[in-house]
């Protein structure tokens, strides 16, 4: 669990506000850091002109690649930039430079270079934006060897991961769920409250099934075991925050414990972070398995823009609860 | 010859030149003799490369492209470390990582070579930004071809470098094909650096076979660029006396034997740049002696890539990452 020492004062912060606080700590902290982004100085990045100038808020025009280039370039360089990607649909114009330059120039060159870069992007989902608005691209860039990639879903979680991927040497993709924008908790104001890259987090624990979380499925999980109590099931709630690389000693510990797996992953079923996890999972886990492995993901078809339409189609909390009773 | 190329940096200037063409052709004939993998040949392209590089200081940056040999070797580089990547050794300067198309050097200042074409030029712009807001005097240039202007990467970062007057120089090897495409059929006009116009910064057209005045116009761009004027676009004019890649089968000729024999006989940067030195008062002898200390680099250069180390398969997860992330093995296939 990633409580703050005891030593520490704490704030209430939204999920929001963690990112902002995130940024601003790490500016303060290191010279290096820099934020790129299109509207920052309206959008999410506003509060940072209180502290800090033009020199180093860079707002952009409307060129993706160009600009997600300019921020690798200025990484391999001596700065340590933030790129704000915004709604995670535009990652994909991006993806050249994330891809082909990013991940792959330290490995290319030998370790001659480093790319020390965080690229922000927000799943904006389930609010009637249709299909280019709405992807969670998650799973496409776990297929890149050099990324790390994290989804926090706690305010907490968002700011020690934020910061860690600011304060790590490699590339890091920062997934935020829009869905979390108003969550609140008490977060540490240690300046060097951090969250290891590479860690998931049992967020409940429990003995009789293992319920993995992605992202904005946590409040929905959390529901679920709620729901699974009161029928008399223990169910034990795993977020796993870093997508790459997997945890994979936290998910066989607990299923060592439990033996049974359901996996919530907003993103389309088809190749998913789910997949990934439970193919891991099966692959690792075989032995220690006492029922099939259940996915609760979307199914494989664009996001309408009628909420008639696209509510349905995202894991909900009934969607989970249905899922471990199939398995018990 | 052009302001501030004085003997010394004459002699050097063509000794750098001399070490690109010398290391192609061994490293072509080594290719062919089935020693590594194909190359792309910088041959006929020496002088805008040299004459480039050499305007820059040690500390600044440059960006390459895929025909990757000549822009490590235009700056300084050691030799030895460039063949032996292409030998895919250990010792190699990208440790075997890289290869033919990306023989970034970085003590010599290279931050990548890109074989995605287009793709360097956004990192150049980085790097001037970082310059920027470190407040140091450095610039950056960055290398790209005639088809890579046709790229979005091109235009973003033209505007990019022109909205905040970045230290860049966007120097174009204009060799007139890509591939197999002339730019009279891929280009809605035939001179790129008219395009920096509409972006807000100036484009300069030089003779890319020409290196005294490659030089000078780079100089220019540099000078300006460090005393915060901003970037500049620089289209050399150049032409590739070999095919695009070894190996690459060419099965219709896209460009006429006439017109390769004239570039070749009449347009050889090393001809052009030698006639120069003689006529300024350069000894042959100290020519000669340029080229005999390159013969030498060069033939070393092959015996130590030969005699280097492969890399061990064990060690093929490092340089992935910078800090060591242990992920389960891989199931036996």
């Amino acid at each position: 669990m990633s409580s703050p020492p005891k030593s520490a004062t704490v704030r209430e912060l939204t999920y929001l506000n963690a990112i902002v606080e995130a940024q601003r700590e790490e500016m303060l902290r290191d010279e290096r850091v820099i934020l790129i982004g299109e509207n920052i100085d309206i959008y999410g990045g506003s509060p940072l002109f209180d502290t800090f100038d033009e020199r180093r808020l860079r707002n952009v025009p409307i060129s993706e690649n160009g600009f997600t280039g300019m921020g690798i370039g200025a990484a391999l360089t001596g700065l340590r930039p933030i790129v704000d990607l915004t709604i995670a649909s535009f990652v994909y114009l991006a993806a050249d430079q994330i891809i082909n330059q990013a991940a792959k120039l330290r490995y290319m060159t030998g370790g001659q270079l480093s790319v020390p870069i965080v690229f922000r992007a927000c799943t904006y989902y389930n609010i009637c934006n249709a299909a280019q608005h709405s992807d969670r691209p998650y799973p496409f860039f776990m297929n890149v060897p050099g990324l790390k990639i994290v989804a926090p879903a706690t305010p907490a979680d968002m700011k020690g991961l934020l910061k860690s991927a600011i304060r790590d040497d490699d590339p890091v993709l920062v997934f935020e769920d829009m869905s979390l924008w108003t969550k609140k908790e008490q977060v540490s104001t240690d300046p060097d409250f951090l969250v290891p890259i590479g860690k998931a987090d049992v967020k409940r624990g429990g003995k009789d099934v293992t319920i993995v979380s992605i992202a904005g499925c946590l409040p929905k999980a959390l529901a679920a075991a709620d729901a699974l109590q009161g029928e008399g099931i223990s169910a034990e709630v795993i977020d796993l925050r870093t997508l790459l690389p997997l945890d994979t000693d936290t998910l066989l510990e607990s299923l060592s414990k439990t033996g049974r797996v359901v996996i919530v992953d907003n993103s389309h079923r088809t190749g998913s972070v789910a997949s990934e996890v439970s193919a891991v999972m099966s692959e690792e886990g075989f032995e220690i398995l006492r029922a099939p492995i259940r996915r609760v993901t979307t199914p494989a078809v664009q996001i309408p823009y009628s909420a008639a339409l696209e509510k349905p189609l995202y894991p909900s909390t009934e969607r989970i609860v249905a899922a471990v009773k199939s398995i018990l | 010859m052009a302001p501030g190329l004085t003997r010394d940096l004459s002699l050097q200037a063509y000794r750098r030149m001399v070490r690109i063409r010398r290391f192609e052709e061994e490293a072509m004939r080594r290719a062919m003799a089935g020693e590594f993998s194909g190359m792309h040949s910088s041959s006929g392209q020496e002088a805008a490369i040299v004459g480039a590089c050499l305007a820059l200081r040690d500390d600044d940056y440059i960006t390459g492209t895929h025909r990757s040999h000549g822009h490590p070797i235009g700056k300084g580089a050691d030799l030895k470390p460039l063949m032996a990547e292409l030998y895919g050794k250990a010792t190699g300067i990208c440790k075997g990582r890289g290869g033919s198309m990306h023989l970034a050097d970085r003590k010599v200042g290279i931050i990548g070579e890109s074989a995605i074409v287009g793709g360097g030029i956004p990192l150049a712009t980085g790097a001037a930004l970082s310059i920027q807001v470190r407040g140091t005097d450095q610039v950056s240039l960055c290398f790209f071809g005639d088809g890579a202007a046709n790229q979005g990467t091109f235009g973003e970062s033209l505007n990019l470098a022109a909205i905040w007057k970045l230290p860049v120089i966007f120097f174009c090897e204009n060799n007139l094909y890509a591939i197999s495409t002339p730019v009279a059929k891929s280009h809605g006009q035939p001179d790129i650096a008219l395009r920096a116009a509409g972006f807000g910064l100036p484009g300069v057209i030089v003779d890319g076979q020409d290196l005294a005045a490659v030089y000078a116009a780079t100089a220019v761009a540099v000078s300006r660029a460090r005393q915060g004027g901003g970037p500049t676009l620089i289209e050399a004019k150049t032409y590739r006396f070999e095919e695009h890649c070894l190996n690459l089968q060419v099965p219709i000729p896209y460009r006429t034997p006439q017109e390769l024999e004239r570039y070749k006989s009449q347009r050889d940067p090393l001809v052009l740049y030698r006639k120069e030195m003689l006529r300024s008062g350069i000894g042959q002898a100290q020519i000669d002696a340029i080229e005999r200390d390159v013969a030498t680099e060069v033939a070393d250069a092959v015996t130590f890539a030969r005699e280097s180390p492969l890399p061990d398969p064990d060690e093929v997860y490092d340089y992935l990452f910078s800090n060591p992330i242990h992920y389960p093995p891989e199931p036996a296939p």
